[in-house]
């Protein structure tokens, strides 16, 4: 196509035309082609806006963020540990984010730990469980760079339990009911809720049986204070810290997703990291 | 010369380069946008000089004036889900330029340094002569090329704040979880200013430059 010739001496009037009709021709079908397809993107931007809600996000994204889950699941392992730090390099101050569910001044002497299991061939098991069961189990340190969804993160140092000392202990989560995990009869989620069940969470079990999880008593070596989710909570360095209940009243395994409060508001389930 | 004295010259950027220019444009858009949802939730970034604080990121007005704040959960879905598309667009574009040859034009070689700073000096006026150039002047060549490495930049910091446990080793090597997250900002403000630059360049070169990246053509006088 590409015109190398040069133009004839006293080249014609309409000759000169043609090409500049070209050039107009197809710039006018090139922009028109242009603008239509810009079109596509805001047809994009108002169809999203359009479909049904879940949980205050639009179906699409919420579709997409169980994707993501998935393609995690592939490329990553739970056996991959969060970093961990020197304990001096931790916060004295340590940040207080959250107070959803607290009941700041309620009597630690009253406080006991609820656990279900249910169970496929009768009603299942509830258990009662006192703060000093949990010590009873092996304790842990945890040193390590807390990430809170909303951007900040803090080095800190929390003790306690782990949580899948606690389900082999107590012979949970697993659907069968045996204390033996090699079946991997596993219940696909746990749920955590506040003594008030004002605040709740839901985690797949693989990352709550990850060896950073704990039941945590203590922080900077020190007993929880009410604001830190006295006395017993949750520490999950896999997830955002919305995930780390504070004030454990409730313990269940289920194999639907239990309700989560930020998924709820808008955020992913997993928020796994 | 008259002005009918013209040629078309075909396929100055060809069609594919076009598309990953234009689907690029809007994807970055919403990167940036719901980037800006995410990052309202923890805003600390400043330039400061002792104690004056020269750039804030960003003044409360900025997130006030568009409706920026008290949006994070909505900001990361768009910015987990248009992740992919940015990323498949990205390489997609590299891809291409490896194998058409288009990356001869846009790489730079070893007079590209100094030829920039030349052309620099011609576009603010203060030389006469730009020096000699093919399809991208020395500047174009440094400045396309380094958007992509600011793109690759983009997706290792992301990543590394993505999945700060699974990819530790990743945020590890880019400072940690809070260096990681100031680089993916500041590439992020790279962005903005290559668009700044990009568009009063665009506007400085005239129209037919435009079109070429619209239609594909170039319209050049006759005898060039």
């Amino acid at each position: 196509m590409e015109n190398n010739t040069n133009p004839p001496v006293g080249k014609s009037q309409r000759e000169e035309l043609t090409t500049d009709q070209q050039i107009r021709r197809r710039t006018i079908k090139a922009f028109a082609l242009f603008s239509v397809a810009s079109l596509v993107p805001y047809g994009i931007w108002k169809w999203i806006g359009s479909r049904p809600k879940v949980n205050g996000l639009p179906d699409v994204f919420r579709e997409v963020l169980r994707a993501n889950e998935e393609v995690n699941d592939v490329f990553f392992s739970h056996a991959n540990l969060a970093p961990t730090f020197p304990v001096e390099q931790a916060a004295r101050q340590v940040r207080v984010n959250g107070r959803v569910g607290l009941q700041p001044g309620a009597s630690p002497d009253d406080w006991q730990l609820r656990v279900e299991q249910p169970s496929a061939n009768g009603p299942g098991r509830q258990l009662t469980l006192a703060l000093d069961d949990i010590k009873a189990l092996p304790k842990h340190d945890l040193v390590f760079n807390f990430k809170c969804v909303e951007g900040w993160s803090q080095i800190q140092h929390w003790s306690g339990a782990r949580f899948s000392d606690f389900v082999a202990k107590y012979q949970l989560g697993t659907r069968n009911d045996q204390p033996n995990p090699v079946t991997k009869d596993w219940f696909r989620y746990v749920g955590l809720e506040t003594p008030d069940g004002k605040y709740y969470v839901g985690l797949d079990i693989e990352s709550a049986l990850h060896p950073q999880t704990l039941l945590a008593y203590e922080m900077n070596g020190q007993p929880l204070t009410d604001l830190h989710g006295a006395p017993l909570r949750l520490m999950i360095p896999v997830k955002y810290g919305v995930k780390s209940l504070k004030c454990i009243g409730r313990i269940f395994f289920a194999d639907e997703r239990p309700r989560d409060f930020w998924h709820r508001q808008g955020y992913d389930y997993d928020l796994a990291l | 010369m008259q002005p009918t004295m013209k040629r078309i010259v075909e396929n100055k950027h060809p069609l594919a380069i076009r598309w990953f220019h234009w689907v690029n444009f809007p994807l970055l858009a919403v990167m940036i946008w719901s980037g800006l949802l995410i990052y309202w939730a923890y805003h600390p970034y400043k330039i400061q000089v002792a104690d004056a604080v020269l750039v804030k990121f960003f003044p409360d007005g900025f997130f006030q004036a568009l409706n920026l704040r008290r949006r994070l959960a909505e900001g990361m879905a768009w910015h987990f889900v248009f992740m992919w598309l940015f990323t498949i667009n990205g390489v997609l574009y590299v891809a291409y330029t490896l194998f058409s040859g288009e990356w001869r034009h846009l790489v730079p070689n070893r007079h590209s340094f100094r030829d920039a700073w030349l052309v620099v000096l011609h576009d603010l006026g203060i030389r006469r002569q730009a020096p000699e150039a093919l399809k991208y002047n020395a500047a174009q060549k440094i400045a396309y090329s380094a958007v992509i490495l600011m793109g690759l930049g983009s997706l290792l910091t992301g990543l590394a704040i993505y999945k700060p446990t699974q990819q530790a080793w990743l945020t590890t090597l880019l400072g940690g979880y809070e260096s990681a997250r100031l680089i993916h900002f500041a590439l992020t403000i790279g962005y903005v200013l290559f668009f700044v630059v990009h568009i009063m360049q665009v506007i400085r070169a005239g129209w037919n430059n435009f079109r070429s990246m619209v239609a594909g053509f170039d319209v050049i006088p006759y005898g060039k």
